[in-house]
């Protein structure tokens, strides 16, 4: 480390026992002229209390709109090594699963072309390269697609679709999201790289109601692994879980949220109708019990983090879908909905508030769905109701 | 009936609209989309219109801006990189 750079603020992020980002940006910094000035705007900022970004919105690359987002130093005279910092999102491979061939592969192109500086990895699943200037996006997009990554999507198109670890290391995976994801992610290619949308759409697949890519909360189409049959219970492992001393009355018995179990001396019985799939019971007793055989997926749509308007958690759709290739009723359920939110969605409005504002049995005649009790979320609170179809039917 | 206009001369009705309104409008694929509709009726389908904006992307005539949301744009050197 230079002596010269004078960072107290960002010094004091060093200390107590966790990993520290100011620890790696030193490591770095040596090296590379930009992350020593990523260092010393970050201390102004510390200093000043008022960051010093601005947002970039036309670099990119030739023919894409998406997986480039612009960065530029407020204070380029000042930090010159940072007057670009633009980020580049990289399109994860499916669950996240990398050999170390091909992390190599990146750091080395990363190297090459940028800060060196990562994110892994970003909210929406993909590899973040942090920090190059305008000039190297081309060779760096350039050696990615020689070498068969791709960029992943930014702005208002498809973001890059992602999932959890799903069959390759869950026996909870109720379909194969690591194929179902690569599949979506291929078949909408120009959703994902060329702009279309009101505003951004993000899907996540889940394997099971577990929900580890929290596609009920942070994705506008959410697909979680779900059975129609009943838990399968394996009644010897029961009575070792009792013999061993482990309480299961009192850990999973009583904490099933609609009681639909009970401990009859080392039996376990469950009355499945009432199962909501909430996963604490197979949790807990993984050895003993497992998901339905008859197994599938429920589509749930509308969620997001709160930006322009609140946040939102999503709605089921589809109670239950069989997830088989080639994925067809998956493809051409997106399409309508893609089709019906390009007619009827505001600038920057997410399809979850566009559904909200038309109501949802408009949108479902829209994309062609029948309307299912498992769509109702909460009671009516409107005590006026019309029923204006059987008035015309009279 | 959709078809009958080439996608090179939407492309080119796309890139007059987008110039016509740089720096007042931000225009969005939509509602090139939808112009294109207005102006020419069943002569264009969705589809044509995703191809010309494709044509009019790859050649490099406009290029896609983000601000807020994404937008076809001229090319240009953006403000915030001065």
């Amino acid at each position: 480390m230079s002596d010269d750079l004078k960072i107290p603020l960002l010094d004091e992020l060093e200390k107590g026992p966790w990993p520290s980002f100011v620890k790696d940006l030193k490591t770095l910094a040596p090296k590379k002229p930009m992350v020593r000035d990523l260092l010393r705007q970050l201390e102004k900022s510390y200093q000043d209390k008022r960051g010093y970004w601005k947002h970039g919105g036309l670099v990119g690359v030739l023919g894409y709109g998406g997986g480039v987002i612009g960065r530029y130093s407020a204070l380029p005279d000042e930090f010159p090594g940072v007057s670009h910092f633009h980020t580049i999102r990289v399109h994860q491979p499916s669950g996240w699963f990398y050999t170390s061939e091909a992390l190599n592969e990146l750091m080395d192109i990363w190297d090459a072309h940028g800060s060196g500086l990562l994110n892994m990895h970003g909210s929406t699943g993909d590899l973040v390269f942090l920090g190059t200037v305008t000039d190297e996006l081309e060779p760096t997009f350039r050696d990615l697609t020689a070498r068969d990554w791709d960029l992943g999507g930014s702005g208002s198109d498809l973001r890059t679709p992602s999932c959890c670890v799903g069959p390759a290391r869950c026996e909870n995976a109720c379909y194969d999201t690591l194929e179902l994801v690569d599949n979506l992610a291929h078949r909408f290619q120009d959703e994902l790289h060329r702009p279309m949308f009101n505003y951004k759409f993000k899907i996540k697949a889940a394997g099971c109601p577990n929900d580890c890519v929290a596609a009920i909360a942070r994705s506008d189409f959410g697909i979680i692994g779900i059975w129609k049959d009943n838990i399968q219970v394996d009644q010897a492992a029961v009575a070792e879980y009792v013999d061993s001393g482990f309480n299961v009355k009192e850990f999973v018995v009583d904490n099933c949220p609609t009681g639909c179990m009970s401990l009859e001396g080392k039996e376990l019985k469950i009355d499945d109708s009432n199962c909501v799939k909430c996963m604490h019971c197979i949790n807990l007793m993984s050895k003993a019990l497992s998901v339905g055989k008859e197994r599938g997926a429920a589509l749930v749509m509308g969620a997001k983090a709160p930006i322009v308007e609140g946040a939102l958690l999503g709605s089921v759709i589809i109670p239950f879908m069989e997830i088989e290739e080639p994925f067809e009723e998956m493809h051409d359920l997106l399409e309508r909905i893609f089709e019906f939110w390009d007619e009827y969605g505001k600038a920057r409005e997410r399809i979850g508030e566009c559904i909200e504002r038309i109501g949802l049995a408009s949108f479902l005649e829209q994309i062609e769905l029948e309307p299912l009790p498992q769509m109702v979320t909460q009671p009516r609170d409107n005590p006026y109701i019309f029923y204006e179809e059987y008035y015309e039917e009279e | 009936m959709a078809g009958e206009i080439s996608v090179e001369q939407l492309a080119d009705e796309m890139y007059g609209v987008v110039a016509e309104n740089a720096g007042m409008k931000k225009m969005k694929a939509g509602d090139l989309t939808k112009a294109m509709i207005a102006k020419f009726g069943d002569q264009v389908s969705k589809q044509d219109c995703k191809s010309a904006i494709k044509l009019l992307i790859d050649s490099g005539r406009c290029v896609y801006g983000y601000y807020g949301g994404s937008s076809i744009e001229l090319p240009r050197t953006e403000g915030a990189a001065n």
